[in-house]
């Protein structure tokens, strides 16, 4: 640029200050409050899910508690026995409210433990490509591309063809699917790290190679990797959804929220659309919180993904 | 430059061999055929002379090598459902499946260039910024979902457009097509809108940001300096230096949105080769699943290779490179 | 001298509270060069934007007046500043590598830039690129028209950009350092041929520069730019040779100089201020060796003959 650059606004040492980063960071994430908005909105529905037992009016999973005569009603209709259906209830008598907060449990699930698993192995991977390097980087390496050529759509369908339905199934499809984008970022993090002086010293004292690896790598790695990991859980969740509203996700016994839409889409056509329309309200609203918090996130760790 | 494009083609070859062998193990994998497709009736000897028929009695290696030379002869196995050759019924719902998949990538590109641009060219205002709000939504919202409240309102509630089918077809080089007929167009809107919203959002967020990045630059300055009227500036400055990663990001994401018709498809009863995977994942056909399987990677290998190829052809700089070398 | 081609009186322009051109005035005289001097962010560039109407937001003109060819333009429509730029008033800007276009052709900016102001086929255009080009020295014209920027060096790229600044043979042409990112040889060359071309034409030349050296060999006249005022400007000779401002004293004192070997390099001590925090009396007070209380007051503009001061403390006694 040829147009005379002002001076940037340096903070004074005052603001500065001796704060720990952390906690720079959290004033950084709470400043902006749209993400704060995401926060307690995400918090709610954490809760939600994990209190489903004490908070849903009914066990959607006890078939005794459902009364087939109570199918199909409308938001806000009485039971038989005077409980109220707020957001109605599906074709086999279910109240949608539990139905949704325990299909939270479950997609929540899925999505966290999904993007867990596949972090642990991703990660690990990409950090033991980028430290070893020759043949095993570049073999790891050209398997993460190829897998990251095709849609994550194709690839976890063709593993629940072969492996069939059921959670472990759909976990492990996710983690199958998602590894690599944590191994490909773990690689360049660690690439970049490894060049660092922190690191030659490391090496220079004879530490040994696992523990440089994991005591010393790993956690400057792990920022850019915490950012991916959020918003992976909201992909997570919503190809899970997405799977299970093909049919090829969770079992019908305990419905995720996917599949709590695929069941109701049937009857939208004849104008009941409640039993599809809320659960993909919840699922909704649970995906744009993880990407809210996420993308705030990736703001506040990583400033030079941003414009 | 012929080496490079000779190299890649060698690189795709690979890619396509070694697709057969996973493909190939992991069919494989799922339980067995026979068993669907022999009544439970049927005696021992009508079961191993199936089995037979169907080469399921070879050992995995020779089963392969069978697949193989057929496949390379365009055999890819009789459905079992259909009995028909596999790759033949997959090709009869390619041009349904295709028509979907351009149109949304058509309708991605008419939407998210123009809203992107205009995001970029006013970051601060009011219409920008519900612009990129709404690009957020765009991209958290899963696919099926849109689908579905598309349905719910323009299908149902206001009942404007029909919410499924594929409408009437009319034929042109002798394939079925039908955006050719008004019936058709009317159901083929609804879902291309579907599969477009994603790669709308992501098309206008890559064009925004490429605005954002070229607009302070010297040269485009200069531009103005030079008393060039803002459109071509626009027009002809901007537009053609960040076309670069768009016509990369519309290659690319052709594959993602043929991948994503399988949702499409379902939701709005779509007969294309989407639906035909799903109702054949259900079935366990086989060869179905093994034929869209390896349609669809040879697909991906194809337009990665056009892709580079476009974005030389774009791209002064990358092609003295190639020159070059 | 006859009458000014461009008179720029108090101009101001803010970049929010930045006050990067902050009551700049100057003129200059048709085929007159000159130099306006100052080290980064001390708004020379921000005041050459100003006069083109290209200020980036969220930088607008907030006072002043810029006055071309006797008419006032600092209030005109984009379209009529559209239509003066390129034509009678054009830019050359720093660094040739990042001027031109790198996915257009040499022929499609040079041809768009003759047919935005005139109405003329695209051969005529063309023909007028070639003869551009073949004008600064470039050789086969109409070769290199259809090769792309990367295909030439820094050097031949300035070139271009100065064949396109002068298609239109304009009154004047700001150039912001346009030798600084070159080659010293290079940049020798570069600074006859647009003395040579200037003087032909009778071009007006504005030259942005940090290079005191540069101005002292290419300019009639100087203006010394501080924290966006002009401290000091009078003609080549005078200025640089018996300085009045201790700014400028000092930038002249930290030009290494055959002279001088051995001698330590003079430097001016403290940092250049914060625009968007500077005091009311004179900004380089903080720097200056000779600043006392009154300096702290504004400062007015003293007048000598065609020199211009605003320093309360000027230094007759320098003389070299």
């Amino acid at each position: 640029m040829s147009v005379d650059t002002l001076p940037p606004q340096l903070p004074t040492d005052a603001e500065r200050g001796e704060e720990p980063p952390f906690r720079i960071l959290m004033r950084a994430f709470f400043r902006s409050p749209v993400a704060v908005a995401g926060l307690v909105l995400l918090a709610a529905i954490v809760l939600l899910a994990l209190l489903a037992p004490f908070i849903a009016p009914q066990n959607p999973y006890d078939l005794n508690q459902l009364d087939i005569m109570d199918s199909r009603l409308p938001p806000g209709s009485q039971s038989m026995a005077g409980m109220t259906y707020w957001l109605g209830t599906d074709d086999q008598g279910r109240d949608m409210l539990s139905g949704i907060i325990y299909g939270l449990r479950i997609s929540l699930g899925v999505g966290v433990s999904s993007a867990l698993f596949a972090a642990l192995f991703g990660a690990s991977l990409g950090l033991l490509a980028a430290y070893i390097g020759g043949r095993t980087e570049t073999a790891i390496m050209r398997i993460v591309d190829l897998q990251l050529s095709f849609p994550s759509i194709l690839v976890a369908l063709m593993i629940l063809a072969f492996l069939g339905k059921g959670i472990l199934n759909v976990v492990l499809a996710l983690v199958i699917v998602e590894w690599a984008t944590y191994a490909r970022a773990a690689r360049g993090t660690a690439l970049t790290e490894r060049r660092k002086e922190y690191m030659e010293a490391a090496e220079s004292l004879a530490i040994p190679r696992w523990r440089i690896l994991f005591v010393h790598l790993l956690p400057n790695c792990l920022p850019p990797l915490i950012v991916i990991a959020t918003v992976q859980v909201a992909r997570a969740i919503s190809l899970e959804a997405t799977l299970s509203f093909l049919g090829l996700g969770v079992p019908i016994t305990e419905p995720s929220l996917g599949l709590l839409v695929a069941n109701g889409y049937q009857y939208m056509l004849s104008g009941m659309t409640w039993i599809s329309f809320y659960p993909g309200v919840a699922l909704l609203i649970t995906v744009v919180a993880i990407n809210l918090v996420g993308d705030r996130l990736r703001d506040v760790l990583n400033p030079r993904g941003r414009e | 430059m012929t080496a490079a494009i000779v190299r890649r083609l060698f690189q795709a070859a690979m890619v396509m061999f070694a697709m057969t062998v996973i493909v190939f193990i992991a069919v494989n994998v799922i339980g067995d055929p026979v068993d669907i497709l022999i009544s439970p009736d049927a005696d021992q000897i009508e079961r191993a002379r199936v089995v037979q028929a169907l080469g399921l009695d070879l050992p995995l290696w020779q089963q392969y090598l069978r697949f193989l030379q057929a496949a390379l002869h365009g055999d890819l196995g009789q459905s079992y459902v259909y009995n028909e050759p596999a790759l033949g019924v997959i090709l009869q719902r390619l041009p349904a499946t295709l028509e979907l998949a351009v149109s949304a990538i058509l309708i991605a590109i008419v939407v998210g260039v123009p809203l992107g641009l205009y995001a970029g060219l006013r970051p601060d205002g009011i219409v920008s910024r519900i612009i990129m709000t709404v690009s957020i939504l765009g991209f958290s919202l899963p696919t099926f979902w849109v689908g579905l409240v598309l349905i719910m309102l323009f299908g149902v509630q206001l009942g404007w457009l029909p919410s499924g089918g594929r409408g009437q077809t009319a034929e042109l080089f002798g394939v079925q097509w039908a955006f050719l007929t008004k019936d058709g167009l009317a159901h083929l809107i609804l879902p291309s809108f579907n599969l477009a919203l994603f790669d709308a959002c992501l098309i206008l967020r890559l064009t925004r940001a490429g605005v954002a990045e070229v607009l302070p630059l010297d040269y485009i300055k200069f531009a103005r300096a030079k008393g060039l009227k803002e459109t071509r500036v626009i027009g002809i400055h901007v537009s053609k230096n960040i076309m670069i990663p768009v016509v990369t990001i519309v290659g690319l994401e052709f594959g993602s949105i043929v991948a994503f018709s399988v949702v499409t498809e379902s939701v709005f009863s779509w007969p294309g080769m989407g639906k035909l995977i799903i109702d054949s994942i259900n079935v366990l056909d086989r060869p179905i699943i093994t034929a869209y399987l390896m349609a669809i990677v040879a697909f991906f290998v194809i337009i990665n290779l056009v892709v580079d190829l476009t974005y030389t052809a774009l791209d002064p700089r990358v092609r003295l490179q190639g020159e070059g070398s | 001298m006859n009458a000014a081609v461009l008179e720029v009186r108090d101009l101001r322009t803010h970049f929010g509270a930045a006050k990067a051109v902050d009551g700049v005035s100057f003129s200059v005289a048709r085929g007159e060069v000159l130099g306006l001097v100052g080290e980064s962010g001390s708004g020379k560039s921000v005041t050459g934007f100003s006069i083109i109407g290209l200020v980036d937001p969220p930088g607008t003109i907030v006072g002043g007046q810029i006055v071309f060819d006797g008419r006032d333009i600092t209030h005109s429509s984009r379209e009529e500043m559209r239509a003066l730029r390129g034509r009678r008033m054009a830019m050359i800007f720093q660094d040739p590598m990042m001027t031109l276009n790198p996915v257009l052709r040499i022929d499609t900016q040079m041809i768009e830039a003759v047919q935005a102001h005139e109405n003329v086929s695209r051969a005529d255009a063309r023909a007028r690129a070639r003869d551009a080009l073949g004008m600064v020295g470039i050789p086969s014209p109409d070769e290199r028209l259809r090769a792309y920027p990367h295909q030439f060096s820094g050097g031949m790229r300035q070139r271009v950009v100065i064949a396109i600044a002068l298609l239109h043979r304009p009154d004047f042409i700001i150039a912001d350092e346009p030798t600084t990112a070159l080659d010293v040889t290079i940049q020798a060359q570069i600074l006859a041929e647009m003395q040579e071309l200037v003087a032909q034409n009778n071009t007006s030349l504005i030259w942005i520069t940090h290079d005191l050296a540069v101005v002292s060999r290419l300019a009639d006249r100087i203006a010394v730019m501080y924290a966006g005022r002009i401290v000091e400007s009078g003609s080549v000779s005078d200025v640089l040779g018996s300085p009045w401002h201790p700014y400028t004293a000092g930038l002249i004192g930290s030009v290494p100089s055959r002279n001088r070997r051995g001698e330590r390099l003079h430097q001016i001590p403290g940092m250049t201020p914060n625009v968007a925090r500077l005091p009311t009396g004179c900004a380089f007070a903080p720097r200056c060796a000779r600043a006392d209380a009154m300096c702290a007051q504004a400062v007015p503009l003293f007048t000598a003959g065609m020199r211009e001061h605003r320093c309360v403390h000027p230094l007759p006694e320098f003389r070299k």
